[in-house]
């Protein structure tokens, strides 16, 4: 990092510097540290809820978050000790003790696995404190996207702030407060009823699993490792990056790309959810010819390549080099419309090609 | 777009016209909704009440297809208030006297006339994209899908050179491409006015540069666009092959368009599935699609990013690229021994001045916006920073022209069509996908509910809505979305193809159909 402010503080015994307004967290994050978080979402206003990002700062009378605390010049920050750990381990104990589950599937969503591993990380699955549920679940809610399971849900308002800061949605609220916490939308309803789009960032969000994909969720006994494809939503033009997951050949649910250069996270209802037309049983499997009684019948590449072939020369033998006409897609790859309008032009010599812009 | 989309977070003022942007490009929108969240002002012109309106702060509810008008009355206002950029139209545009004497009848009152929107709204809309340090214009084909898109973008052009709102950050005019990769269609030369990267088929160094690399002259002429080739189908036309596209129910008058395509002696389609298009052709190939291919798309802001192989492809289905190479080569045609998408972008780059700087292992993480002219260039996110393409920016004069047909005693309803969030195009991929049909299940036919009297019909009830090409038969949705005397559907249904009423005209430059604005009757059914 660049040290033109000369601002530096110093954490875990090292001087480093940073930048005027960035939060102890940012700094630690940059320099390597792993403080654990449940509230935090590096797109999101910092939030402080969660409290496990806590670090000793030098004369300050107790530990402080991280996220919430700006870095000031010549800070002594540590964001590990034996005190720091006994605390985060005792946080999760207790944020363990509220809900019905801790291992969620990976299919939930992007941010499903964060806390089921901290839990992990610190042992903290020791059942020392026994709460009472807080969260009820809205299994009434007969939406096919978007699994509303609050019995996992540990109040981090990460679903509700994504919602506002970063859809501008503002469909997503919260009623009552402390243990009887319920993350609720306007009038209680079902999401369909809201100001929700279905957009699935609060699916994405959520680090335990209270929302899930529940499209994703449906390949859940896939006893197949998850891998993940980055490519590009098939839908409008803005371009968002995806990560296509799959269990061997099966497209099992789509998770936008957090560092996605046009998204950074986004997506909307169909890049989210409308991906499974893919595996559709309506998806043509084989070429097709017009048989002599007019009926499109299936057929080989090589039977059907000929074929087209010879049916388009014969217009063009017959008709001349302009009476065949291209069009190419706009939904296709680039490759699909340069070999298209390459086709018409090395092959013709002619310039009849268009695409669906215009209409 | 001029500007990257990033840049939708900056505008101090945001003018969106004719674009239903948290519908149609929903993750676009949430920038502007940022932008707004830290003090913006927007304006936004649609004839409905679009979702963005509720964020607006001027709304200009316009009559269908009298953009121009609106546009040229902002002008004035801005020119009149001496809002204009003095120093950006001196030193960076041409024929701005000539512009600024054109105005002059263009008054808000004029325009009032024709857009039916108040005055006094007009003027505040002028003066605050006119006051705007960063004013920013975005449109969609609201603007374009008129027989004057080509004047509605110049009029747009003009506010932005007027007011020197173009070629810095949160500034621009910014097209909001509809299709994953209408832009690249276009930047690889399937068009027929030019080469890979936009290098004009009528200039003779490019066809002598082609003709060098792929050992075939081609004519020094235009090709002619898919409506007038889809008028001479059966006639000078006589074979198709069609990737990707279904036709017959996305474009506009569908009879004349079903009519077109049977005529043909020959018709090859390449598709997922087997859409209401394919089932007219004599040859169908199935080719692999999202997820399934490899290969790189352009997206609205010229970012070319890479596409991914997730599955293999369903069935037999092989890439575009192959099945058209295939053919090429069976037809005994030169050039097309591909045998990866990698061959092909890198060739594409070879011959492009737009992609010249780029090749296949560069667009690895899609961080190019293009032009990109040679290697190590670091891409041009925003363009037209210090000068146009062209030189200058060129001022317009534009005037307000009537949509191909006007409401009249027989169709005295103004239709409008456009998109559903849950819903892309003629759903052969959101209606295959499983849940969508919760949120939308079936078309209807949004009425302002003052109208329902009048019309005598009922809100949930079924009507017959007629043009002058035919009817279709659509069930009523009271709203207030639309305002008196305009009605709206999607085009995405089969069993409700309003398609078959459009078509009234075409842009004379772009021979874009006027999807957007058609003269209907309703009735009871």
């Amino acid at each position: 990092m660049s040290d033109q402010t000369g601002l530096t503080l110093t954490l875990d015994g090292a001087s480093v510097s940073f930048t005027k307004g960035e939060s102890i967290f940012q700094v630690a994050e940059r320099h390597g540290k792993e403080i654990p978080t449940l509230c935090y979402d590096d797109r999101l206003d910092a939030f402080g809820a969660c409290r496990l990002c806590i670090v000793e700062v030098e004369g300050a009378r107790a530990p402080v978050a991280s996220c919430t605390t700006k870095a000031e010049p010549g800070m002594r920050v540590t964001t590990r000790s034996g005190a720091l750990e006994m605390h985060r381990r005792v946080l999760l104990e207790l944020v363990v003790s509220e809900n019905r589950e801790v291992d969620v599937d990976e299919l939930s969503g992007y941010a499903s696995q964060e806390l089921t591993t901290l839990v992990d990380r610190y042992d903290a699955r020791t059942g020392r404190f026994e709460g009472r549920i807080s969260g009820t679940s809205r299994p009434d809610d007969p939406n096919p996207f978007i699994l509303r399971d609050y019995a996992n849900c540990i109040s981090c308002y990460r679903c509700v702030r994504v919602c506002a800061e970063q859809e501008g949605d503002y469909a997503i609220s919260i009623m009552n407060r402390g243990f009887d916490t319920q993350i609720t939308t306007e009038f209680e309803g079902h999401l369909k009823e809201s100001a929700c789009t279905f957009c699935g960032q609060c699916v994405q969000t959520c680090p335990t699993g209270a929302l899930g994909d529940i499209k994703a969720l449906r390949h859940k006994a896939i006893e197949k490792p998850v891998e993940k494809t980055r490519s590009i939503c098939p839908y409008c033009g803005v371009g968002c990056a995806v990560d296509i997951m799959t269990k061997g050949d099966q497209i099992v649910g789509i998770q936008p790309a957090m560092d996605g250069p046009a998204n950074e996270g986004a997506l909307c209802v169909k890049g989210q959810f409308a991906f499974d037309f893919v595996h559709h049983p309506d998806r043509l499997k084989t070429p097709f010819v017009r048989n002599d009684h007019g009926q499109l019948v299936p057929t080989t590449w090589e039977v059907a390549l000929d074929k087209a072939a010879a049916g388009l020369l014969a217009a063009v033998n017959e008709h001349g080099r302009h009476s065949l006409y291209a069009v190419a897609s706009g939904r296709a790859p680039n490759e699909a419309g340069y070999v298209m309008q390459k086709f018409v032009r090395a092959g013709l010599g002619t310039s009849y090609i268009d695409n669906c812009s215009r209409a | 777009m001029s500007n990257p989309l990033r840049d939708m977070e900056k505008p101090d003022v945001i003018f969106c016209i004719g674009t239903n942007m948290t519908e149609c490009h929903p993750v676009a929108a949430t920038r502007l909704k940022k932008a707004i969240r830290n003090g913006a002002k927007m304006i936004v012109a649609d004839p409905r009440r679009i979702a963005l309106t509720e964020i607006a702060d001027v709304t200009l509810q316009i009559r269908v297809g009298s953009d121009s008008a609106l546009l040229l009355a902002m002008a004035h206002v801005i020119h009149r208030e001496g809002l204009v950029d003095e120093g950006f139209m001196r030193d960076r545009t041409t024929e701005a006297e000539a512009f600024l004497a054109h105005l002059a009848e263009f008054t808000p009152e004029w325009a009032t006339e024709i857009t039916g929107v108040d005055p006094d709204l007009i003027e505040e809309a002028a003066l605050l994209y006119g006051r705007a340090e960063r004013g920013a214009i975005y449109y969609t084909l609201g603007i374009t899908e008129h027989i004057c898109g080509v004047d509605n973008v110049q009029g747009l052009c003009n506010l932005a050179l007027m007011t020197g709102n173009i070629g810095r950050e949160g500034t621009g005019i910014n097209p909001m491409r509809g299709q994953n990769n209408i832009q690249g269609a276009g930047d690889v030369g399937a068009i027929p006015n030019n080469y890979p990267g936009f290098q004009s088929v009528i200039d003779p160094a490019n066809q002598a540069k082609f003709a060098k690399a792929w050992g075939r002259e081609v004519d020094l002429e235009k090709g002619i666009t898919k409506v007038r080739a889809l008028e001479q189908a059966g006639d000078q036309i006589r074979a198709m092959l069609i990737d990707g596209e279904n036709t017959v129910v996305t474009d506009p008058d569908r009879d004349h368009c079903e009519r077109a395509l049977k005529s043909l002696d020959f018709l090859v389609v390449c598709d997922l599935f087997m859409t209401e298009t394919a089932e007219l052709a004599d040859v169908v190939f199935p080719a692999s699609g999202f997820g399934e291919t490899d290969g790189t798309q352009t997206n609205t802001e010229r970012r070319v990013q890479r596409l991914r192989r997730a599955v293999p492809p369903a069935g037999e289905a092989k890439p575009d690229w192959w099945i058209v190479s295939q053919l090429a080569q069976r037809m005994g045609f030169q050039g097309f021994g591909y045998t990866s998408a990698k061959d092909v972008f890198n060739e594409l780059c070879s011959v492009s001045g737009t992609y010249a700087g780029l090749n296949w292992d560069r667009v690895e993480f899609g961080e190019y916006q293009w032009p990109v002219p040679e290697e190590g260039h670091p891409g041009t996110p925003r363009l037209h920073e210090k000068e146009f393409i062209n030189g200058r920016g060129i001022f317009k004069l534009i005037r307000y022209r009537d949509p191909a047909e006007t409401i009249d005693d027989d169709f005295p309803v103004w239709l409008t069509t456009g998109r559903r969030l849950a819903s892309y195009h003629s759903r052969t991929q959101t209606g295959r996908s499983e849940g969508i049909d919760y949120l939308l299940s079936e078309e209807s036919l949004e009425v302002n509910p003052g109208d329902l009297e009048a019309w005598k019909i009922e809100d949930g009830g079924w009507v017959k809505m007629s043009s002058r090409r035919g009817s279709v038969r659509v069930r009523v949705e009271a709203t207030n979305r639309s305002p008196r005397g305009t009605v709206f559907s999607s085009f995405s249904f089969n069993d409700v193809p309003v398609n078959v009423l459009t078509g009234s005209g075409y842009d004379p430059i772009t021979d874009t159909a006027e999807l957007k604005v058609c003269p209907v009757r309703i009735e009871r059914d």
